[in-house]
Protein backbone atom coordinates (compact mmCIF):
# COMPACT_ATOMS: atom_id res chain seq x y z
CA UNK A 1 0.00 0.00 0.00
CA UNK A 2 1.42 3.30 -0.91
CA UNK A 3 1.89 5.66 2.08
CA UNK A 4 0.27 8.48 0.42
CA UNK A 5 -3.07 7.46 0.84
CA UNK A 6 -4.73 8.77 3.48
CA UNK A 7 -7.14 6.93 5.45
CA UNK A 8 -10.33 8.41 3.45
CA UNK A 9 -9.04 7.11 0.69
CA UNK A 10 -8.96 3.35 1.93
CA UNK A 11 -12.37 4.22 2.91
CA UNK A 12 -13.82 5.33 -0.44
CA UNK A 13 -12.21 2.45 -2.11
CA UNK A 14 -14.42 0.15 -0.68
CA UNK A 15 -17.46 1.67 -1.43
CA UNK A 16 -17.06 2.10 -5.22
CA UNK A 17 -13.29 1.32 -7.08
CA UNK A 18 -13.29 -2.16 -5.27
CA UNK A 19 -16.18 -2.71 -3.99
CA UNK A 20 -16.42 -5.84 -2.70
CA UNK A 21 -19.59 -7.28 -4.31
CA UNK A 22 -19.64 -5.71 -8.06
CA UNK A 23 -16.35 -5.65 -8.67
CA UNK A 24 -14.56 -8.02 -6.69
CA UNK A 25 -17.10 -10.64 -6.82
CA UNK A 26 -16.33 -11.56 -3.28
CA UNK A 27 -18.64 -13.07 -0.48
CA UNK A 28 -21.32 -14.43 -3.35
CA UNK A 29 -22.41 -16.83 -1.24
CA UNK A 30 -24.64 -15.18 1.43
CA UNK A 31 -24.94 -11.88 -1.57
CA UNK A 32 -27.38 -14.49 -2.90
CA UNK A 33 -28.81 -16.28 -0.75
CA UNK A 34 -30.20 -13.38 1.99
CA UNK A 35 -30.86 -10.74 -0.50
CA UNK A 36 -34.87 -11.88 -1.28
CA UNK A 37 -35.95 -8.88 0.86
CA UNK A 38 -34.30 -5.18 1.42
CA UNK A 39 -34.46 -5.90 5.19
CA UNK A 40 -32.82 -9.50 5.32
CA UNK A 41 -30.20 -7.99 2.93
CA UNK A 42 -29.44 -5.08 5.14
CA UNK A 43 -29.29 -6.79 8.45
CA UNK A 44 -26.56 -9.54 6.68
CA UNK A 45 -24.63 -6.68 5.73
CA UNK A 46 -24.35 -4.32 8.51
CA UNK A 47 -23.79 -7.77 10.35
CA UNK A 48 -20.96 -9.00 8.45
CA UNK A 49 -19.43 -5.21 8.25
CA UNK A 50 -19.41 -5.29 12.31
CA UNK A 51 -17.77 -8.83 11.90
CA UNK A 52 -14.76 -7.40 9.19
CA UNK A 53 -14.12 -4.71 11.01
CA UNK A 54 -13.79 -5.81 14.61
CA UNK A 55 -11.74 -8.76 12.56
CA UNK A 56 -9.87 -6.23 10.92
CA UNK A 57 -8.73 -4.72 14.07
CA UNK A 58 -7.83 -7.21 15.84
CA UNK A 59 -5.64 -9.35 13.20
CA UNK A 60 -3.92 -5.65 12.31
CA UNK A 61 -3.16 -5.00 16.46
CA UNK A 62 -1.88 -8.49 16.80
CA UNK A 63 -0.24 -8.93 13.15
CA UNK A 64 3.48 -8.76 15.05
CA UNK A 65 2.53 -11.63 17.09
CA UNK A 66 1.02 -14.40 14.78
CA UNK A 67 3.47 -16.69 13.74
CA UNK A 68 3.05 -16.39 9.63
CA UNK A 69 2.70 -20.98 9.30
CA UNK A 70 -0.65 -20.77 11.33
CA UNK A 71 -1.88 -17.22 10.52
CA UNK A 72 -4.75 -18.67 8.55
CA UNK A 73 -6.10 -21.12 11.57
CA UNK A 74 -5.78 -17.66 13.94
CA UNK A 75 -7.80 -15.59 11.56
CA UNK A 76 -10.62 -17.94 10.88
CA UNK A 77 -10.90 -18.22 14.67
CA UNK A 78 -10.69 -14.71 15.21
CA UNK A 79 -13.65 -14.82 12.68
CA UNK A 80 -15.28 -17.08 14.54
CA UNK A 81 -15.46 -15.68 17.40
CA UNK A 82 -16.98 -13.03 16.30
CA UNK A 83 -19.54 -14.32 14.04
CA UNK A 84 -20.07 -16.42 17.31
CA UNK A 85 -20.95 -12.94 19.01
CA UNK A 86 -23.12 -11.72 16.14
CA UNK A 87 -25.04 -14.44 16.32
CA UNK A 88 -26.26 -14.49 19.62
CA UNK A 89 -26.66 -10.64 19.26
CA UNK A 90 -29.20 -11.34 16.42
CA UNK A 91 -30.81 -14.16 18.25
CA UNK A 92 -31.50 -12.07 21.07
CA UNK A 93 -32.58 -8.84 19.09
CA UNK A 94 -34.56 -9.81 16.52
CA UNK A 95 -35.82 -13.38 16.79
CA UNK A 96 -37.96 -13.10 13.12
CA UNK A 97 -34.88 -11.57 11.90
CA UNK A 98 -32.94 -15.12 13.65
CA UNK A 99 -34.65 -17.12 11.40
CA UNK A 100 -35.37 -15.70 8.45
CA UNK A 101 -30.86 -15.54 8.07
CA UNK A 102 -30.77 -18.77 9.12
CA UNK A 103 -27.60 -20.49 9.22
CA UNK A 104 -26.80 -18.04 7.06
CA UNK A 105 -25.33 -15.71 10.13
CA UNK A 106 -22.96 -18.70 11.06
CA UNK A 107 -21.96 -18.95 7.66
CA UNK A 108 -20.25 -15.55 7.77
CA UNK A 109 -17.50 -17.09 8.72
CA UNK A 110 -16.13 -18.49 5.54
CA UNK A 111 -17.23 -15.31 3.56
CA UNK A 112 -14.13 -15.11 1.40
CA UNK A 113 -14.57 -11.11 1.55
CA UNK A 114 -13.57 -10.85 5.59
CA UNK A 115 -10.53 -13.61 5.57
CA UNK A 116 -9.55 -11.83 2.12
CA UNK A 117 -9.12 -8.54 3.87
CA UNK A 118 -7.38 -10.10 6.98
CA UNK A 119 -4.72 -11.35 4.87
CA UNK A 120 -4.60 -9.23 2.13
CA UNK A 121 -5.13 -5.74 4.47
CA UNK A 122 -5.23 -6.08 7.67
CA UNK A 123 -2.11 -7.93 8.61
CA UNK A 124 0.17 -5.59 6.71
CA UNK A 125 -1.02 -2.07 7.81
CA UNK A 126 -1.66 -0.07 11.00
CA UNK A 127 -4.53 -0.68 13.14
CA UNK A 128 -6.15 2.84 12.20
CA UNK A 129 -5.91 2.37 8.50
CA UNK A 130 -7.51 -1.24 8.64
CA UNK A 131 -10.10 -0.23 10.62
CA UNK A 132 -11.03 2.75 7.80
CA UNK A 133 -10.69 -0.21 5.34
CA UNK A 134 -12.89 -3.04 7.33
CA UNK A 135 -15.13 0.74 7.72
CA UNK A 136 -15.22 1.25 3.43
CA UNK A 137 -15.29 -2.69 2.59
CA UNK A 138 -18.35 -3.52 4.91
CA UNK A 139 -20.29 -0.80 4.54
CA UNK A 140 -19.58 -1.09 -0.07
CA UNK A 141 -20.73 -4.78 0.91
CA UNK A 142 -24.08 -3.49 3.11
CA UNK A 143 -24.58 -1.22 0.18
CA UNK A 144 -24.28 -3.76 -2.78
CA UNK A 145 -26.09 -6.45 -0.37
CA UNK A 146 -29.24 -3.79 -0.20
CA UNK A 147 -28.74 -3.10 -4.06
CA UNK A 148 -29.65 -6.43 -4.57
CA UNK A 149 -32.47 -6.67 -2.04
CA UNK A 150 -34.38 -3.57 -3.18
CA UNK A 151 -34.07 -4.75 -6.63
CA UNK A 152 -35.79 -8.39 -5.96
CA UNK A 153 -38.21 -7.28 -3.15
CA UNK A 154 -39.84 -4.90 -5.63
CA UNK A 155 -39.72 -6.61 -8.53
CA UNK A 156 -41.20 -10.02 -6.43
CA UNK A 157 -43.30 -8.84 -3.95
CA UNK A 158 -43.84 -5.35 -4.99
CA UNK A 159 -42.58 -4.00 -1.82
CA UNK A 160 -39.91 -2.37 -0.04
CA UNK A 161 -39.13 -2.35 3.14
CA UNK A 162 -42.61 -4.30 3.85
CA UNK A 163 -44.70 -1.26 2.67
CA UNK A 164 -46.22 -1.67 -0.63
CA UNK A 165 -45.42 0.48 -3.06
CA UNK A 166 -48.00 -0.37 -5.91
CA UNK A 167 -51.36 -0.40 -6.70
CA UNK A 168 -53.10 -4.55 -6.22
CA UNK A 169 -52.64 -4.90 -9.83
CA UNK A 170 -49.40 -5.08 -9.86
CA UNK A 171 -47.97 -8.30 -11.09
CA UNK A 172 -45.25 -9.89 -8.64
CA UNK A 173 -42.20 -11.56 -10.52
CA UNK A 174 -42.46 -14.12 -8.31
CA UNK A 175 -39.02 -15.99 -10.06
CA UNK A 176 -37.34 -12.83 -8.31
CA UNK A 177 -37.57 -13.91 -4.53
CA UNK A 178 -37.02 -17.54 -5.73
CA UNK A 179 -32.95 -18.56 -6.10
CA UNK A 180 -32.88 -18.21 -9.26
CA UNK A 181 -33.79 -14.36 -9.19
CA UNK A 182 -30.96 -13.81 -7.24
CA UNK A 183 -28.45 -15.12 -9.73
CA UNK A 184 -29.85 -12.56 -12.80
CA UNK A 185 -30.51 -9.64 -10.47
CA UNK A 186 -26.58 -9.69 -9.31
CA UNK A 187 -25.97 -10.82 -13.03
CA UNK A 188 -27.97 -7.42 -13.98
CA UNK A 189 -25.98 -5.66 -11.77
CA UNK A 190 -22.75 -6.91 -12.80
CA UNK A 191 -23.67 -5.81 -16.33
CA UNK A 192 -24.14 -2.07 -15.25
CA UNK A 193 -20.81 -2.11 -14.05
CA UNK A 194 -19.04 -3.13 -16.72
CA UNK A 195 -20.93 -1.25 -19.23
CA UNK A 196 -19.73 1.93 -17.04
CA UNK A 197 -16.34 0.58 -17.10
CA UNK A 198 -16.50 -0.13 -20.45
CA UNK A 199 -17.63 3.69 -20.88
CA UNK A 200 -15.17 5.20 -19.07
CA UNK A 201 -12.33 3.28 -20.64
CA UNK A 202 -13.75 4.80 -24.10
CA UNK A 203 -14.23 7.83 -22.56
CA UNK A 204 -10.81 8.04 -21.70
CA UNK A 205 -9.12 6.39 -24.50
CA UNK A 206 -10.48 9.07 -26.82
CA UNK A 207 -9.93 11.86 -24.60
CA UNK A 208 -6.18 10.85 -24.35
CA UNK A 209 -6.25 10.19 -28.30
CA UNK A 210 -7.85 14.23 -28.64
CA UNK A 211 -5.00 15.40 -26.34
CA UNK A 212 -2.53 13.59 -29.05
CA UNK A 213 -3.85 15.34 -31.66
CA UNK A 214 -3.88 18.37 -30.28
CA UNK A 215 -0.16 18.41 -29.57
CA UNK A 216 0.90 17.40 -32.93
CA UNK B 1 -34.37 -37.19 15.33
CA UNK B 2 -36.25 -36.66 12.71
CA UNK B 3 -38.10 -39.55 10.74
CA UNK B 4 -37.70 -38.56 7.59
CA UNK B 5 -36.42 -41.81 4.99
CA UNK B 6 -33.37 -41.88 3.65
CA UNK B 7 -34.17 -41.67 -0.04
CA UNK B 8 -35.83 -38.45 0.63
CA UNK B 9 -33.01 -37.02 2.32
CA UNK B 10 -30.51 -37.93 -0.82
CA UNK B 11 -32.83 -36.53 -3.43
CA UNK B 12 -33.96 -33.26 -1.19
CA UNK B 13 -29.81 -32.73 -0.69
CA UNK B 14 -29.02 -33.73 -4.58
CA UNK B 15 -31.57 -32.19 -6.23
CA UNK B 16 -34.63 -30.30 -4.77
CA UNK B 17 -32.37 -28.42 -2.43
CA UNK B 18 -29.49 -28.13 -4.27
CA UNK B 19 -26.43 -26.94 -2.27
CA UNK B 20 -25.29 -24.36 -5.10
CA UNK B 21 -28.16 -23.66 -7.36
CA UNK B 22 -31.36 -23.34 -3.99
CA UNK B 23 -28.95 -22.66 -1.01
CA UNK B 24 -26.24 -20.48 -3.23
CA UNK B 25 -23.65 -22.32 -0.82
CA UNK B 26 -20.11 -23.02 -2.68
CA UNK B 27 -20.54 -20.48 -5.24
CA UNK B 28 -17.02 -19.02 -5.32
CA UNK B 29 -15.63 -22.78 -6.39
CA UNK B 30 -18.58 -23.26 -8.76
CA UNK B 31 -17.95 -19.60 -10.24
CA UNK B 32 -14.11 -20.55 -10.20
CA UNK B 33 -13.23 -24.00 -11.38
CA UNK B 34 -16.48 -24.36 -13.27
CA UNK B 35 -14.50 -23.11 -16.78
CA UNK B 36 -12.66 -27.10 -17.15
CA UNK B 37 -15.09 -30.68 -17.47
CA UNK B 38 -12.09 -32.32 -15.98
CA UNK B 39 -11.50 -30.23 -13.08
CA UNK B 40 -14.97 -29.59 -12.50
CA UNK B 41 -15.88 -33.38 -11.31
CA UNK B 42 -12.54 -33.74 -9.46
CA UNK B 43 -13.05 -30.96 -7.47
CA UNK B 44 -16.80 -32.14 -7.46
CA UNK B 45 -14.75 -35.49 -5.75
CA UNK B 46 -12.87 -33.86 -3.42
CA UNK B 47 -15.87 -31.73 -1.93
CA UNK B 48 -17.86 -34.68 -2.04
CA UNK B 49 -15.52 -36.70 0.55
CA UNK B 50 -14.46 -33.27 2.59
CA UNK B 51 -18.13 -33.59 3.28
CA UNK B 52 -18.73 -36.78 4.18
CA UNK B 53 -15.86 -36.82 7.08
CA UNK B 54 -16.58 -33.79 7.97
CA UNK B 55 -20.52 -34.46 7.82
CA UNK B 56 -19.69 -37.44 10.40
CA UNK B 57 -17.33 -35.79 12.84
CA UNK B 58 -19.61 -32.57 12.64
CA UNK B 59 -22.46 -35.13 14.33
CA UNK B 60 -19.73 -36.73 17.26
CA UNK B 61 -18.84 -32.71 17.99
CA UNK B 62 -22.27 -32.02 18.45
CA UNK B 63 -23.03 -34.85 20.18
CA UNK B 64 -20.35 -33.95 22.64
CA UNK B 65 -20.56 -30.12 23.16
CA UNK B 66 -24.51 -31.11 24.08
CA UNK B 67 -23.22 -33.48 26.44
CA UNK B 68 -20.70 -30.75 28.07
CA UNK B 69 -22.94 -28.16 27.50
CA UNK B 70 -21.02 -25.40 25.77
CA UNK B 71 -23.37 -24.90 22.25
CA UNK B 72 -21.82 -22.13 21.79
CA UNK B 73 -18.22 -23.47 20.61
CA UNK B 74 -20.21 -25.13 18.05
CA UNK B 75 -18.99 -22.35 15.12
CA UNK B 76 -15.25 -22.95 16.11
CA UNK B 77 -15.23 -26.27 16.41
CA UNK B 78 -16.79 -27.46 13.32
CA UNK B 79 -14.21 -24.82 11.28
CA UNK B 80 -11.30 -26.19 13.37
CA UNK B 81 -12.46 -29.61 12.42
CA UNK B 82 -13.03 -29.00 8.50
CA UNK B 83 -9.78 -27.20 8.43
CA UNK B 84 -7.61 -30.44 9.12
CA UNK B 85 -9.98 -32.69 7.99
CA UNK B 86 -9.12 -30.91 4.58
CA UNK B 87 -5.26 -31.06 5.62
CA UNK B 88 -5.41 -34.58 6.10
CA UNK B 89 -6.67 -35.27 3.08
CA UNK B 90 -4.37 -33.04 1.46
CA UNK B 91 -1.67 -35.16 2.79
CA UNK B 92 -3.57 -38.38 2.30
CA UNK B 93 -3.83 -37.94 -1.73
CA UNK B 94 -0.63 -36.51 -2.07
CA UNK B 95 0.40 -40.31 -0.04
CA UNK B 96 -1.62 -42.28 -2.36
CA UNK B 97 -1.91 -40.14 -5.72
CA UNK B 98 0.47 -37.82 -6.70
CA UNK B 99 -0.96 -36.81 -9.85
CA UNK B 100 -4.84 -36.05 -8.84
CA UNK B 101 -2.34 -34.25 -6.17
CA UNK B 102 -1.26 -31.65 -8.75
CA UNK B 103 -4.51 -31.94 -10.91
CA UNK B 104 -6.39 -30.35 -7.98
CA UNK B 105 -3.63 -27.60 -7.11
CA UNK B 106 -4.79 -24.75 -4.66
CA UNK B 107 -8.43 -25.62 -4.93
CA UNK B 108 -7.85 -28.53 -2.32
CA UNK B 109 -6.66 -26.10 0.30
CA UNK B 110 -9.55 -23.86 -1.08
CA UNK B 111 -12.20 -26.27 0.18
CA UNK B 112 -11.72 -25.17 3.55
CA UNK B 113 -13.80 -21.43 2.73
CA UNK B 114 -16.28 -23.63 0.91
CA UNK B 115 -19.33 -22.49 2.49
CA UNK B 116 -20.87 -26.13 1.39
CA UNK B 117 -19.15 -27.77 4.15
CA UNK B 118 -19.96 -25.55 6.92
CA UNK B 119 -23.21 -25.31 5.59
CA UNK B 120 -23.79 -28.98 5.68
CA UNK B 121 -22.56 -29.43 9.45
CA UNK B 122 -24.68 -26.66 10.41
CA UNK B 123 -27.71 -27.78 8.55
CA UNK B 124 -27.37 -31.32 9.81
CA UNK B 125 -27.41 -30.00 12.93
CA UNK B 126 -30.50 -27.64 12.86
CA UNK B 127 -32.39 -30.65 11.63
CA UNK B 128 -31.46 -32.62 14.02
CA UNK B 129 -30.42 -36.24 12.12
CA UNK B 130 -29.11 -38.86 12.97
CA UNK B 131 -26.08 -40.76 12.52
CA UNK B 132 -26.90 -42.56 9.46
CA UNK B 133 -29.07 -39.68 8.00
CA UNK B 134 -26.03 -37.21 8.47
CA UNK B 135 -24.30 -39.60 5.61
CA UNK B 136 -26.67 -39.77 3.49
CA UNK B 137 -26.91 -36.01 3.62
CA UNK B 138 -23.49 -35.50 3.48
CA UNK B 139 -23.70 -37.81 0.33
CA UNK B 140 -26.36 -36.00 -1.24
CA UNK B 141 -25.05 -32.60 -1.04
CA UNK B 142 -22.00 -34.07 -2.49
CA UNK B 143 -23.57 -35.44 -5.46
CA UNK B 144 -26.02 -32.48 -6.06
CA UNK B 145 -22.40 -30.03 -5.69
CA UNK B 146 -20.55 -32.29 -8.28
CA UNK B 147 -23.97 -32.87 -10.41
CA UNK B 148 -24.30 -28.53 -10.76
CA UNK B 149 -20.58 -28.14 -11.07
CA UNK B 150 -20.09 -30.40 -14.20
CA UNK B 151 -23.41 -29.36 -16.07
CA UNK B 152 -21.81 -25.77 -15.25
CA UNK B 153 -18.57 -26.66 -16.63
CA UNK B 154 -20.47 -28.51 -19.86
CA UNK B 155 -22.22 -25.24 -20.79
CA UNK B 156 -19.22 -23.14 -20.34
CA UNK B 157 -16.99 -24.96 -22.61
CA UNK B 158 -19.49 -24.87 -25.10
CA UNK B 159 -20.25 -21.26 -24.55
CA UNK B 160 -16.10 -20.60 -24.86
CA UNK B 161 -17.19 -20.80 -28.73
CA UNK B 162 -20.10 -18.45 -28.59
CA UNK B 163 -19.81 -15.03 -29.77
CA UNK B 164 -21.42 -12.80 -27.25
CA UNK B 165 -21.37 -8.91 -26.41
CA UNK B 166 -18.39 -8.19 -24.77
CA UNK B 167 -20.35 -6.50 -21.64
CA UNK B 168 -21.21 -10.11 -20.96
CA UNK B 169 -18.23 -12.06 -20.85
CA UNK B 170 -16.94 -13.81 -17.55
CA UNK B 171 -18.49 -13.50 -14.37
CA UNK B 172 -22.16 -11.78 -15.73
CA UNK B 173 -22.89 -14.43 -18.02
CA UNK B 174 -21.77 -17.06 -15.52
CA UNK B 175 -24.14 -15.53 -13.36
CA UNK B 176 -26.76 -15.91 -16.02
CA UNK B 177 -26.37 -19.77 -16.97
CA UNK B 178 -26.78 -20.10 -13.18
CA UNK B 179 -29.97 -18.50 -12.63
CA UNK B 180 -30.81 -20.45 -15.69
CA UNK B 181 -29.96 -23.80 -14.34
CA UNK B 182 -31.39 -22.32 -11.06
CA UNK B 183 -35.08 -22.43 -13.02
CA UNK B 184 -34.32 -25.97 -14.31
CA UNK B 185 -33.45 -27.39 -10.81
CA UNK B 186 -37.12 -25.81 -9.22
CA UNK B 187 -38.94 -28.46 -11.66
CA UNK B 188 -37.35 -31.21 -9.50
CA UNK B 189 -40.25 -29.27 -6.63
CA UNK B 190 -42.24 -31.84 -6.18
CA UNK B 191 -39.75 -35.07 -5.37
CA UNK B 192 -38.58 -35.20 -2.40
CA UNK B 193 -41.25 -33.36 -0.46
Amino acid sequence: MASSKTSTDEFIKGLWNENPVFVQVLGMCPVLAVSNTAMNALAMGLATAFVLIMSNIVVSSLRSFIPKQVRIATYILIIATFVTVVDYVIQAVSLDLYKALGAFISLIVVNCLILGRAEAFASKNTVARSTMDGLGMGIGFAFALFCLGAVREILGNGSLFGAALFHDSFEKWVVMILPSGGFFTLAGWLLLFNWLKQRKAKKEATTSLGLRKEVA
Amino acid sequence: MVDDSLWTIFINASLVNNFVLAYFLGICPFLGVSSKLETASRMGGAVTFVMLVSSICAFGIQTLLVAIDAPYLKLIAFIAVIASTVQLVEMFIKKVSPALFRSLGIFLPLITTNCAILGLALFQTNKGYGFVQCIVYALGAGAGFTLALVLMAGLREKLELAEVPDVTRGTAMALMIAGLLSVTFMGFGGLGG
